[in-house]
């Protein structure tokens, strides 16, 4: 394919909160809590910070580092659900934010959590056919989890751009395929403030099938085997999912390192497994491989094999955070905090 | 506000969107149609050229708020400060992502996108820069600084089908 990533960048918001806090409220266990789920802490957005700030963040980002002329992104889309408005698409708020206005096609993608790495492969068709110059495929939510929910221990806020291209390509996509069915693990119905999901429905049936079925049928398409990556990504809802998908795959630990963020940064939906990306990107030398597989409910899976290049040795990324840094920095809240910052305290009035 | 007048002042408030006199090189934020610096004003008028400022700058002074303004209430306390940019002119906005405490004069920072505030539950929502503590790694070469344009420049070529 003659088509990959050209630039990236990503952001997370500075807060974070623990699953021993949240337990504290609920009278459970948080900490074992966390402990089972691989979650050591968990980022939240503050009260000014949404799907289209965070988007916009993580695509400036990637703008600057890429040197990229906003005005040659031919199409714009931001996967996410939560965006801020049911009907206004964030991608025409992100697009007027970094100059890309008005000569471009924009929209919003939703796949649950998938929707970021699905606008991925949107670009790479349009790229690859010669229709735009630049995509620009953004992954970013600010989900919640009902208070009390299991949810709420690994839900956070967070998102990462990537700007898809034919030239100067710092990481090739040698090819992306998808598996899709309906399998109704998860979902959020209109109007609804929080998602309702299956349990423990949401794990072998849902999550672990897709995620596998997908990559066996990459290693088929592509003829690899997991010993031919030197990193993988997979979709992570919280630390242990991955993990255990990776060992049944015969991924060994090191190849997991960088794609695993999870655990530090709680699951940034549509941005999780595109952070964890990043963050491969941002350790990756030239000529490895890396094999993502994306996943989101209802359900479906996306995989891609990709392969840095000689470029990614010379890419500029002193301007704006390291993943490194996300991972390691941000300044824990209380839980009557984390409930005002997310709107949890009804305040009266309209 | 009216969602009219917001949307016309969305190229300032989403990309600090300024004027550039091309006599004297004084940049000006909002823009302006004349310089006032130069002597003959008049002959500024063809002049002015849109610019975009960098977002980058340092707080020039500051006051921590205790007492919201309407929509504020979850940030409190919040510093509004003046920020002197490297253009030149002096913005005010709100630093946000420190602590009240540890904000000063001096300190370096960058705009960042922010929700500013919303026309209720079911209004729109109004977007535009904020300043955050600058990150050493911002400084960032001229040549590599966000070229965005603003309103009134012309689309450029592009690839298409």
């Amino acid at each position: 394919m003659d088509a990959g990533i050209v630039s990236y960048g990503a952001y997370v918001p500075r807060y974070r909160i623990t699953p021993t806090e949240i337990g504290k409220v609920w009278g459970t266990d948080g900490e074992g809590m966390g402990l089972g789920l691989n979650v050591l802490r968990k980022s939240v957005p503050a009260p000014d910070e949404d799907t289209i700030t965070i988007s916009t963040e993580a695509l400036r980002t990637a703008l600057i580092r890429g040197a990229i002329d906003p005005q040659q992104i031919g199409a714009l889309y931001v996967g996410s659900e939560s965006h801020p408005y049911a009907v206004k698409p964030s991608a025409t708020v992100v697009s007027q934010a970094v100059g890309a206005t008005p000569n471009l096609t924009a929209a919003d993608f939703e796949f649950a959590c998938k929707a970021g790495t699905a606008a991925i492969q949107t670009c790479l068709g349009m790229v690859g056919s010669h229709m735009i110059r630049y995509g620009v495929a953004i992954g970013t939510d600010t989900s919640q989890g009902a208070p009390g929910d299991a949810l709420e221990y690994s839900a956070s806020a967070g998102g990462a751009a990537f700007v898809i291209g034919r030239e100067n390509i710092i990481a090739r996509v040698h090819r992306t395929l998808s598996y899709t069915t309906d399998t109704p693990d998860f979902w959020r119905r209109e109007g609804q403030r929080y998602p309702s999901h299956g349990g423990r429905f949401t794990g072998e049936p849902a999550y672990f099938r897709h995620v596998t079925e997908c990559a066996n049928r990459m290693f088929e398409a592509v003829g690899s085997a997991p010993k031919d990556y030197q990193h993988v990504v997979f979709h992570q809802p919280n630390g242990k999912f991955p993990q255990r998908v990776g060992k049944q795959l015969g991924f060994s630990e090191a190849q997991m390192r960088y794609g695993l963020v999870t655990p530090y940064i709680g699951n940034t939906y549509s941005g999780a497994a595109l952070i964890g990306l990043a963050n491969v990107l941002d350790h990756a030398k030239p000529g490895e491989r890396i094999l993502m597989v994306g996943y989101g409910s209802g359900a479906g899976s996306d995989a891609f094999d990709l392969e840095a290049t000689d470029a990614i040795a010379s890419f500029d990324r002193s301007y704006g955070r390291l993943i490194q840094e996300y991972l390691d920095g941000g300044v824990e809240i209380p839980y009557a905090v984390y409930a005002k910052f997310r709107g949890k305290i009804h305040m009266g009035g309209s | 506000m009216s969602i009219a007048r917001f949307w016309r002042e969305t190229p300032r408030r989403y990309n600090l969107g300024g004027s550039n006199c091309t006599i004297c090189g004084t940049v000006y934020f909002p823009p302006r149609a004349v310089c006032p610096t130069c002597p003959h004003h008049r002959q500024t008028l063809e002049k002015m050229v849109p610019f975009q400022l960098s977002g980058d700058g340092e707080v020039f002074s500051f006051t921590v708020v205790h007492d919201a303004a309407e929509g504020f209430e979850m940030q409190v306390p919040y510093v509004m400060a003046l920020v002197k940019t490297v253009e030149g002119p002096v913005l005010t906005g709100q630093v946000v992502d420190i602590s009240p405490g540890e904000v000063q004069i001096g300190l370096k920072v960058r705009a960042t996108f922010r929700k500013l505030r919303e026309e209720g539950k079911a209004g729109v929502i109004h977007y535009g820069y904020k300043f955050s503590p600058a990150l050493e790694s911002d400084v960032r070469p001229p040549s590599r600084g966000p070229t965005v344009p603003v309103e009134t420049a012309a689309p450029t070529d592009r690839v298409s089908a």
